[in-house]
């Protein structure tokens, strides 16, 4: 079976890379699952989501937190360019759940996007909100 | 001790102190280069990448009369974006940026338009200050380590101005002028124009050509609103890039400016140390023929008087 070839990368670096056999990205008007063989799209990132990458050999799924950005799909190849990411990995659970609480009680449209990227951020690493 | 060799001692010790200061520097630089240019390698993907889809949204005929993307006639105003360094010590770095944006400037105004500065870099700012010369905005601090949010803060800024009206002062053109790092031993400093987009340069990135025709893509949510995001992260990207070419140039020049006045110490070191050993001789030489002089001036004396 064909596999896809997933680019993670952010202005400053490339986060991941390598084969995988799913990915899973939020756009505006929903979570989108690409599969080998699909169609061509330019779709853009929730500022404040989770990507999650399947990788082909059988390893545990990669998930990535995103903050703006967009990605795109052709012939098998998957380029994810957020302009701010952090792997699942890498995330400090206590800051992350800190910053989480922080944000949580304010109000406003900025507030909403810190929100949204502190509860991406803690999904992302594994945790439920 | 004479006192022309005391003068000569002390100016040795100065200029060595003075080498060790250099040679550190230097150093330092040399070590800052290797990471400077890692920094340019791992930006690649990224801007690659969009670059790639703004070629395939243009291809597609999207966003023909997008405001980033066309001619403004109803502006006179240029941004000149005049990418500096923080600190001195880099040889002719800042100096050759500048006369480079002076050139442009002069070439703007000759073309009927009126260049408005904007600055990153402690030395542009200070060399405008200077002058008294008028600029719109500056960045300072982060010249040789940037991170993407200075960029992201230049890009946001130039963009808002560039969609401002005319009356309000909107922008027609944004140029930048910055430093190629070509190799270690080349780093030249480029006039580049950010806005309007042209695309064609865009189009002739290396990678694309091997790509051909471009898949026909779908998106999400529209095409108009894709392309209206991606802009300005492409001239982010493309002032990311800048800004990091720049800032391993300076290191790359400060590292030769530091190695040739390291070793004009140690020339002069080298000289003194001579100029000085010549003057110890002489004062020798002088003392032994004083003690001569007086110990004959003595046998002659006693022996007269025998």
């Amino acid at each position: 079976m064909a596999k896809l070839h997933v680019e993670l990368v952010s202005p400053e670096r490339e986060i991941w890379a390598g084969e995988a056999d799913m990915v899973v990205a939020k756009t505006i008007e929903g979570e989108m699952g690409i599969m080998p063989g699909h169609a061509p799209v330019l779709g853009l990132l929730v500022d404040g989501s989770v990507v999650r990458i399947k990788p082909a050999d059988e390893s545990e799924t990669i998930s990535a937190m995103v903050s703006g950005g967009f990605f795109s799909v052709a012939s098998d190849e998957v380029s994810v360019l957020a302009e701010y990411a952090e792997l699942g990995g890498e995330i400090d659970l206590d800051a992350a759940r800190a910053e989480y609480e922080r944000v949580s009680g304010l109000e406003g449209e900025e507030a909403a996007v810190a929100q949204r990227r502190a509860r991406a951020r803690l999904r992302a690493a594994g945790q439920e909100v | 001790m004479g006192a022309q060799l005391r003068t000569i001692r002390r100016r040795i010790a100065t200029t060595r102190s003075m080498a060790k200061i250099t040679r550190a520097q230097e150093l330092i630089a040399s070590s800052r280069i290797v990471k400077a240019q890692q920094r340019v390698r791992e930006s690649g993907p990224y801007a690659r990448q969009i670059t790639r889809a703004i070629s395939a949204l243009v291809s597609h005929n999207v966003g023909v009369g997008h405001p980033l993307l066309t001619e403004r006639t109803d502006s006179k105003r240029a941004a000149v974006l005049i990418i500096t360094s923080d600190r001195g010590f880099a040889g002719g770095y800042n100096a050759n940026v500048i006369r480079e944006a002076e050139g442009l400037m002069t070439m703007l105004r000759e073309q009927g338009k009126e260049p408005v500065p904007y600055i990153v870099g402690r030395k542009g700012v200070g060399w405008y200050r200077f002058r008294e010369r008028e600029f719109a905005g500056d960045w300072t601090g982060f010249s040789d380590n940037p991170r993407f949010e200075n960029a992201e803060a230049i890009g946001r800024t130039l963009v808002r101005e560039f969609e401002k009206p005319a009356d309000e002062g909107g922008l027609a053109e944004i140029h930048v002028v910055y430093t190629e790092f070509v190799s270690m031993l080349t780093q030249t400093a480029q006039v580049r124009r950010l806005l309007p987009l042209e695309i064609e340069e865009s189009e002739q990135a290396p990678e694309e050509q091997t790509q051909g025709v471009l898949p026909a893509y779908e998106f999400e949510p529209s095409a108009d609103s894709v392309l209206d995001a991606l802009l300005p992260n492409y001239i982010e990207s493309r002032i990311w890039h800048m800004l990091l070419q720049a800032a391993a140039s300076e290191h790359a020049q400060r590292r030769r400016a530091m190695k040739s006045a390291t070793d004009n110490a140690n020339d002069v070191i080298e000289n003194l140390t001579r100029i000085a050993n010549q003057a110890r001789q002489a004062e020798i030489t002088q003392e032994i023929s004083e003690i001569v002089g007086g110990a004959n001036a003595l046998a002659e004396s006693s022996a007269g008087s025998e």
